[in-house]
């Protein structure tokens, strides 16, 4: 162990391919004979296709081969996690099928594939295939699909109700709590729908090798040895150790790679039957329509507060929108991973949700960047600061007085939530009284009230937030229904020249793990970083992986690797024992030397290396190589906190807010790279603004997304913001070797509710007492608050 | 976000480009593509031919003569703001430093841009309060086109059949002329939900000489007269320009609407960047 590495601002060192534009994404990739794939979609979000005429396309010169749901309809791709009815029934799981035959179920659902010499003729064969459908009424907003009348997305799902579900206390103890409440704050909202908007469009490659019968697939995602076995497993029943899935340098996720998407399978499929490569690559426009969109919750939630103001009971209805079809962890999303975050970061007795999860003809709603935490953020901290507002009371006096004492995890236990979770380690008082110290509270009172005067008001909003992460253990989330465990894999293989290659199962799509896993690993064995690589992504490489997301890959990739070391660290000071001719126990292993302890007697890690392959002088017993692999599966969640502030001035003329400072105080445990995690930090801070004042998918009454492109769809730019003030506090999480939580998704959790209280302090400190205004916050929307 | 296959030729001059549209009636001009190539791409225009009049050096020029400043209309947004002779425009400057971002203000072109006419687009309220003239070139030869007889409606101008803007006619600001630009943004793509450009002249005090016109308020830009009336006669002052200002985008007209602006949203903020404009003018913000 030597100390050169962890805890610096090492420079990314993936960057210089990346900033030279020398990144090799899938799209990139040119093989042999390949073909190009067009997807002909449903241009209706509902409708029965009464034929389907290939003919004239089929004719056209430089096509190769039409498939249609005909040919493929049969197979579709699964959902991964299973949730229950509250009457105990299993959710309702229609089949999503690779090509629709009978039904489309929303704008851009597959109906056929045309294969051809280029993407150019493929698309233009594309139009001339003859489609006649009868459009059926569709229906979008999830409180309305599940009224009686509603068209029905799928025939045999009666009301379009996925499932119902709840958690928490029992509803009757929630509701006797409220009402013995002194105060109630009701706060019915909506959590707006968005469009991931990775800057990589999803592409994939087919590539059947009839010699070795063998399929490659290359496809941009988060996971490919999920797909590898989703692909195989559930979908196509194909033989995995046939089947090589490859996600290549990958431009970006933010959840929507994580899952099996139709058109791995449909190009895996065409390269068998043509015998060429398939490439497939989607346009912007089709990402807007198919690559799975988060959030969509309508809610009404109810915080009740006795005399003092402690919160006494929490109560909450929502409907989730899953779009039409399950995607891969879809159902996970608006239950465990949102209903067991509703706890927040206070003493809450009694809590209750009800929540409902609901089929439309809408696209797919999946895990998207904090993935039902934000939503459940949201909820928590809109609560926090309206109630403040309502009684008259600080905000801030008002977390205080609320939160869960601090606790460490190793001499106090953990803090056991009412809604499943048990929290690991915290101290949520400490962040936010940094961020009010940054924040100068007290002087911006004295100028809000000034500014109220003016047209330019001034607003303070504060998000106070936790969340879970590195998920998680595997026998938790399989006894929650999911179909997969949760561990990670991390192998560590010493060349004989005392180089390292490092095989990690966990995925970088920006993240920089090829920076951070090096740091650690460097360190640990006391070599410099330019002797590690660190290799993912292949499913022929590394043995297997689940991938990354929800923040798991340092927690839990990172931890695997770490077991990993340990074990060749063990092994390399018995091979040192041997040559140094001294007991085990009198090895030391420091700066990358094996010492005996007290003496000069030493050897570098790379003669131990060098030794374990050319094993001349060797231990007896003690196989030679030195080549280790884990799997890590940990003991519990992660628990990232922190406190967001915003200050927004808002223009009393246009509605038009400008966020003015956002203070970010994170608790992410330990930390391996600050500028990284800062960057993480930024990045999701920008998304989950982003929500609160520009993005979001519109939807018009017959399913059409009405701002499908970047000329409508408002994407949170630099010029947007101020500089971000960041600071850190650490509690270092007490159950995995590295003492990190995560820092992926943190920014984008917290900042949202920061900066629509903000906008509603504002407008409440010129006497608009509104309760909420539906995000994104417009300009105009805003104007229209202040107008009644 | 595929086009379908285009051929494409370069023109030499503004001669044998008219040749070439002449001959081929689906054809499109082609300058700095921003507008076009977007509109391939989702294959809502799907021309035979593009003919790039981009490099014709005969069309890529300002010059300063006299009592005018005439543009060349392959001038990009860059070299108009850049140019020593608008400096003092400040419309001009200042709805030119709006227009999108760096890269696009190194590729649009000013002709491309009012040849082109979306109704949201910065250029075409400016030209109408400066009282520029826009130089045309077709198969019958030249003719000019006053800026308030050339936007004509939603991405409709006055030009014919086979015509191209070969440059546009900018008169010099008169004594006590002072102009300026305020843009309230569609969010997302950055063109105009409001865009205003106000030019007033002062007299010892007295406003003489008024122009206020808007882009992204209806289906083309134009000059709001209502609010001139209130202006002309009147003192400089903020006074004035609020009451003036009061009477922007009323009457018979046309609004736009979207789900970034509704009709009554866009009337007021109307209402709202003719005062910002016209105390911009008035050095009064």
């Amino acid at each position: 162990m030597s100390n050169k590495f962890i805890g610096k601002s090492v420079k990314r060192v993936e960057d210089k391919r990346f900033i030279t534009g020398r990144g090799r994404y899938t799209d990139d990739i040119v093989l042999p004979g390949m073909t190009y794939a067009y997807i002909l979609r449903s241009p209706y979000a509902h409708a029965r296709i009464k034929s389907i005429d290939t003919s004239a396309a089929e004719a056209m010169e430089g096509v190769v081969t039409i498939m249609t749901g005909e040919e493929v309809g049969h197979y579709g791709v699964p959902c991964g996690w299973q949730v229950n009815f509250k009457n105990g029934d299993t959710m309702k799981e229609p089949p999503h099928p690779l090509l629709v035959k009978d039904k489309v179920r929303h704008v851009g659902d597959a109906v056929a594939m045309v294969v051809a010499e280029s993407r150019e003729l493929a698309q233009d064969a594309a139009e001339a295939i003859m489609i006649d459908y009868e459009v059926l009424p569709a229906v979008i907003d999830a409180s309305k699909a599940v009224e009686e009348g509603a068209p029905l997305v799928h025939d045999d799902v009666p009301n379009n109700i996925c499932f119902d579900w709840e958690i928490g206390n029992p509803k009757e103890e929630v509701d006797a709590a409220l009402a013995s409440a002194s105060h109630i704050t009701t706060l019915e909202f909506v959590n707006q729908r968005l469009a991931p908007n990775a800057m990589e469009p999803r592409s994939y490659i087919g590539q059947y090798d009839n010699v070795y019968d063998k399929y490659t697939l290359y496809t941009s995602t988060q996971n490919p040895h999920l797909i590898r076995l989703l692909m195989c497993a559930f979908v196509l029943g194909l033989p995995e150790h046939k089947v090589r899935v490859v996600g290549p340098d990958v431009g970006g996720g933010f959840g929507s790679k994580i899952y099996h998407y139709t058109e791995e399978a449909l190009v895996t499929l065409a390269s068998k039957k043509i015998g060429r490569p398939v490439k497939w690559t989607e346009t912007r426009s089709e990402a807007f329509l198919t690559d799975a969109h988060g959030r969509d919750h309508v809610t009404k939630a109810e915080m009740g507060f006795d005399a003092d103001g402690k919160i006494v009971g929490l109560r909450i209805k929502t409907f989730a929108n899953l779009g039409a079809y399950l995607s891969t962890f879809s159902t996970a999303v608006p239950t465990y991973l949102h209903g067991t975050l509703l706890q927040g970061l206070y003493t809450t007795p009694k809590i209750h949700l009800d929540m409902t999860c609901v089929f439309t003809n809408t696209t797919a709603v999946d895990a998207y960047r904090g993935a039902g935490r934000p939503e459940a953020t949201y909820l928590l901290e809109r609560l926090l600061d309206l109630s403040a507002l309502e009684m008259g009371v600080d905000p801030t006096e008002l977390r205080l007085k609320n939160f869960i004492p601090a606790f460490d995890g190793v001499t106090q236990p953990g803090y056991q939530t009412n809604v499943a979770l048990q929290y690991d380690s915290g101290n949520y008082h400490g962040v936010l009284q940094r961020g009010l110290e940054m924040l100068g509270y007290e002087d911006f009172r004295k100028a809000q009230a000034e500014a109220a005067k003016t047209n330019k008001l001034l607003g303070v909003g504060f998000s106070t937030y936790i969340e879970a992460c590195g998920i998680a253990p595997s026998a938790v989330v399989g006894s929650l229904g999911a179909r997969a465990g949760l561990y990670e894999v991390g192998q560590v293989r010493v060349q004989p020249t005392g180089k390292v290659s490092v095989f990690t199962g966990a995925h970088s799509h920006g993240q920089g793990h090829e920076t951070t896993f090096a740091q650690v690993v460097a360190d640990r064995l006391g070599i410099p970083m330019e002797d590690v690589d660190i290799i993912h992504g292949d499913s022929d490489t590394v043995a297997f992986g689940m991938g990354t997301y929800g923040s798991r890959s340092l927690a839990v990739g990172g931890s695997a690797i770490v077991k990993s070391l340990d074990k060749i660290i063990e092994k390399g000071a018995k091979i040192a024992a041997h040559k140094l001719e001294c007991s085990v126990d009198d090895i030391e292993f420091i700066d990358g030397k094996f010492n005996v302890k007290g003496t000069d007697k030493s050897l570098g890690f790379g003669d131990i290396a060098l030794t374990a392959y050319v094993p001349h002088v060797y231990p007896a017993n003690l196989e030679p190589g030195l080549d280790f692999s884990s799997f890590y599966d940990p003991t519990n969640f992660t628990y990232p906190f922190g406190c967001h502030i915003a200050v927004v001035e808002v223009d009393k003329e246009t509605g038009t807010t400008k966020i003015k400072r956002f203070i970010a105080v994170d608790d992410v445990g330990n930390v391996i790279n600050p500028m990284i995690v800062d960057g993480q930090i930024h990045g999701g801070l920008a998304q989950g603004i982003g929500q609160a004042l520009f993005e979001g998918v519109e939807y018009d009454e017959n399913g059409q997304i009405i701002n499908a492109s970047y000329m409508d769809y408002t994407m949170p730019r630099a010029d947007d913001f101020p500089m971000f003030e960041l600071d850190r506090q650490v509690t270092p999480c007490p159950h995995n070797p590295l003492g990190v939580k995560g820092a992926g998704e943190a920014g984008c959790i917290g900042s949202t509710p920061a900066v629509t209280n903000a906008v509603i302090d504002a407008l409440w400190s010129a006497g608009h007492k509104v309760k909420d205004i539906r995000m994104p916050l417009t300009s105009e929307r805003v104007w229209r608050a202040m107008q009644s | 976000m595929i086009p379908s296959s285009v051929d494409y030729t370069r023109a030499s001059s503004v001669t044998e480009a008219i040749q070439l549209l002449t001959d081929n009636p689906d054809a499109k001009i082609l300058a700095g593509g921003h507008s076009l190539i977007p509109a391939m791409k989702l294959r809502l225009n799907a021309p035979s031919l593009l003919i790039d009049i981009a490099r014709i050096p005969e069309l890529r020029f300002i010059s300063d003569e006299g009592d005018k400043v005439v543009i060349g209309a392959a001038s990009t947004h860059h070299d108009i703001i850049s140019n020593e002779a608008v400096q003092d425009m400040r419309a001009m400057v200042e709805a030119g430093e709006l227009i999108g971002d760096t890269q696009v203000r190194n590729m649009g072109t000013l002709g491309g841009s009012i040849a082109h006419a979306d109704p949201s687009a910065d250029w075409p309220a400016v030209l109408l309060v400066l009282g520029a003239s826009i130089q045309v070139q077709g198969p019958n030869g030249e003719r000019f086109i006053a800026a308030n007889e050339f936007f004509l409606g939603f991405f409709m101008t006055g030009l014919d059949e086979g015509e191209i803007v070969t440059a546009i006619h900018i008169p010099k600001l008169a004594e006590g002329q002072q102009t300026a630009y305020r843009k309230f943004m569609q969010p997302a793509s950055r063109f105009a939900i409001v865009g205003c450009g106000a030019s007033v002249t002062v007299q010892d005090g007295q406003i003489t000489d008024a122009k206020v016109a808007f882009t992204g308020v209806s289906d083309a830009a134009f000059l709001d007269e209502g609010v001139t009336d209130a202006l002309i006669g009147q003192p400089a002052n903020l006074e004035t320009i609020e009451a003036a200002a009061n009477a922007a985008a009323e009457g018979d007209i046309h609004i736009n609407e979207d789900h970034f602006a509704s009709q009554a949203y866009r009337k007021h903020l109307a209402k709202v960047y003719a005062k910002r404009a016209l105390a911009g003018a008035c050095g009064l913000e």
